[in-house]
């Protein structure tokens, strides 16, 4: 069942709806990294919650004009002209008023929240509203889908990601630095509306599928993931689409094997799971690394230190500097030092020496700044140089 | 507006109110912070703490699900801030990253297991049900003074005038820490303020009121009044004290006037049908937050224009 789900093979509409969900979650990804780079990332949140009571205006207009109130496409305008709305009153509220931007953010996704309840509830009382299932909304279920419904999704998901992909580069420069992006011409508040609306539209798109509470994951959760593997924008957006994809797309052929498993629920832990993994092991920032890290540096404290204790012929007492020294062969298990380690002692010694003079100097200021103890002073000097700060060392020996 | 009135509105109205003061007291201070989707994040984690609770415990009683919901919200505080540390990533992106698979972890557990013979649902926790807390004991005013008929009392008006007596001795043995810490945290901080500890625990008090409110009101008008009346009161003066008084007032007239409007509004309007008191609540505490931010005294930011 499971291969079956995987290979797209449980029918047309499981396929399309695993494509749609799988080109949503590339679009939401790569979406996704510019609110996140921008610090906005939580707007979604109100955008997506706004969009209940468009939802059940919608369904109210669609009944009241004599068509069926269930239709998709009508519920969607519906939802992206109320999450329209809930945009601007977040501005409104941010740049009118003294408030900040997530008390608005907050404010808004509440009290539409609100008012989407209360149209749910009337809706409930009509008689045409009894099998509205509107509240499949709240966290998609993509059973019993119609071919039509899956369509609109899989193109919406199609048009959102290749807009995504015009906009990505005056996305990127609004979203680091829209002051620059500013000064050289670029119309930002245009792009932050673009940037907005893409997010709008993942979020209406993905209404059905993940439904209204859990769409803001998909916008945030690949984003903040790809973060951890790479420090160029271009990239993470890549790398944050992969991860919406390959979220969308093993959540919703997992999701169609069985009918306990909610599509938005699984694609959201989906996406957290790679969010961990990213954290955990992404080379750069992720959790694994930071921690070889540390182990690396602390081990060349400890020999250093140690190296300069067996110069100086005093006893090294510390155990993680004995194991440390007498696994590289510095030292034998006795303690006393072997012919390498008295090399490396003897360098060890000279290079501290060398530092020390060198810091003494004023004129060598610039260079003194990167003493750390551990880098020797090889690395940082040239050939002649050092061997003018032997000859201060000991005047004549060196020739 | 006799007997009807007692025993199926006061109650209600009672728990509404108590609900929303708890909520917007310390509202009021994480707004201050910059704090106030914590409300937002509590509120969703909630679900998947109920439903380990009753995974765990088998039975849909309310101290284990209440511990489960405390237990979850305050593991969530904990998630965002060592993501948001261990990871450097901002403060609300890390929100968005925990709250969001926390809920959907309790969903999936809600569909996977058998929950069909309780009560328990997703729409339950977001929007409660205000309505059916209601009095049946109740004959009149009269009821008011009798033991018989008090005992008869839906359990969550006492558990809720508790978790509100909590937050106003919180709020009022702690006001000057708290101010100080607040508005300026590196003073608070010089003056030997346990600032970490301070915050610390007016998170956990959110938490509780949170928990306490959802079970009888619902996510949505916890969300709401952790943020609406402190916003609205914000904008109507500088003061903190007078801030304070404003959103209680504001969160009581919320709940109050929300709930009259669900439960009368569309009969006198004609329709049959009363509306979500929880999500009327928190409609008209949006209308008067509108309202502030279009006429509020002081609704403009002093100084410096906003920032991004």
């Amino acid at each position: 069942m499971l291969i079956e789900a995987l290979t797209l093979q449980l029918g047309y509409n499981a396929t399309l709806v695993t494509i749609g969900a799988m080109m949503l979650g590339v679009a939401a990804g790569a979406t996704g990294t510019f609110l996140f780079l921008g610090k906005r990332a939580l707007v979604s949140d109100a955008i997506s919650h706004a969009t209940l009571p468009g939802i059940g205006l919608a369904f109210v207009v669609m009944v009241m004009l004599g068509g069926d109130g269930r239709a998709l496409p009508g519920l969607l305008i519906g939802s992206a002209l109320s999450a329209a709305l809930g945009l601007i009153c977040v501005s409104a509220l941010t740049n009118r008023t003294r408030l900040t931007e997530d008390a608005a953010i907050g404010a808004v996704l509440s009290v539409f929240f609100g008012v989407g309840i209360v149209l749910l509830t009337v809706i409930q009382s009509m008689t045409s509203g009894r099998q509205a299932g509107l509240e499949s909304f709240l966290l998609g279920s993509t059973a019993g889908m119609l071919w039509d419904d899956a369509l609109v999704i899989a193109v919406g998901g199609a048009l959102v990601l290749g807009l995504t992909l015009l906009l990505r580069r005056p996305m990127t420069m609004v979203a680091f630095d829209p002051d620059y992006a500013a000064g050289s011409g670029m119309n930002v508040r245009r792009v932050e509306l673009a940037m907005m609306g893409l997010a709008m539209a993942i979020t209406v798109v993905g209404l059905k599928i993940v439904g209204l509470i859990l769409i803001v994951a998909l916008l945030i959760i690949p984003a903040v993931a790809a973060r951890f593997w790479t420090e160029r924008v271009g990239i993470v957006v890549v790398i944050a689409g992969a991860f919406g994809g390959a979220s969308g797309y093993l959540g919703a052929a997992l999701s169609a094997t069985a009918p306990a498993l909610p599509t938005g629920p699984i694609i959201v832990l989906i996406a957290f799971g790679l969010f961990m993994l990213s954290l955990l092991l992404a080379p750069g920032r992720g959790l694994l690394a930071a921690f070889l890290r540390h182990r690396r540096f602390q081990a060349r404290v400890h020999v250093r230190q140690g190296l300069l204790a067996l110069a100086q012929g005093q006893p090294i007492y510390e155990p993680l500097t004995l194991r440390l020294m007498r696994r590289r062969g510095l030292i034998r298990a006795d303690g006393v030092a072997t012919q390498t380690g008295q090399a490396q002692a003897a360098r060890a010694a000279l290079d501290e020496r060398r530092w020390q003079v060198l810091r003494s100097d004023p004129a060598q200021e610039d260079a003194a700044a990167r003493y750390d103890g551990l880098t020797p002073l090889e690395t940082i000097l040239t050939p002649d140089q050092l061997e003018t700060l032997d000859r201060a060392i000991k005047p004549g020996l060196v020739t | 507006m006799g007997a009807e009135f007692v025993s199926l509105s006061l109650t209600p109205i009672l728990i509404g109110v108590f609900a929303a003061v708890a909520c917007a007291l310390p509202g009021n201070f994480l707004l201050l912070r910059r704090q106030a989707l914590i409300g937002d994040a509590i509120s969703h984690v909630v679900l998947p703490g109920i439903v380990m609770a009753f995974l765990l415990t088998g039975v849909v009683a309310a101290w284990p699900m209440m511990m489960g919901a405390g237990v979850a919200a305050l593991l969530s505080v904990v998630l965002i801030e060592v993501i948001r540390r261990l990871g450097r990533i901002e403060p609300g992106a890390a929100m968005g990253v925990v709250f969001t698979s926390m809920f959907a972890g309790g969903v999936l557990l809600l569909e996977q297991s058998d929950t069909s013979s309780v009560h328990l649902d997703v729409e339950h926790a977001l929007f409660g049900n205000l309505e059916s807390l209601i009095w049946l004991d109740a004959v009149g005013w009269s009821s008011l003074v009798e033991t018989s008929a008090l005992r008869g009392l839906p359990p969550e008006l006492p558990r809720l005038a508790l978790t509100l007596a909590l937050v106003l001795g919180f709020t009022w043995l702690l006001w000057r820490p708290l101010k100080l810490s607040t508005f300026d945290e590196g003073f608070a901080q010089t003056m030997g303020l346990p600032t970490g500890l301070i915050g610390l625990s007016l998170v956990v008090v959110a938490a509780i009121a949170a928990v306490a409110a959802f079970d009888a009101v619902g996510s949505i008008i916890v969300i709401a009044m952790f943020i609406c009346p402190p916003a609205a009161a914000r904008l109507m003066t500088d003061s903190l004290e007078v801030q304070v008084w404003y959103s209680c007032v504001f969160a009581t007239l919320s709940a109050i006037l929300g709930y009259v409007l669900a439960g009368y509004g569309p009969l006198w309007l004609g329709f049959e049908n009363a509306v979500s008191a929880a999500g009327m609540i928190a409609t008209v505490s949006g209308m008067i937050l509108a309202i502030a931010a279009m006429f509020g005294p002081c609704r403009a930011r002093a100084g410096a224009p906003a920032e991004g």
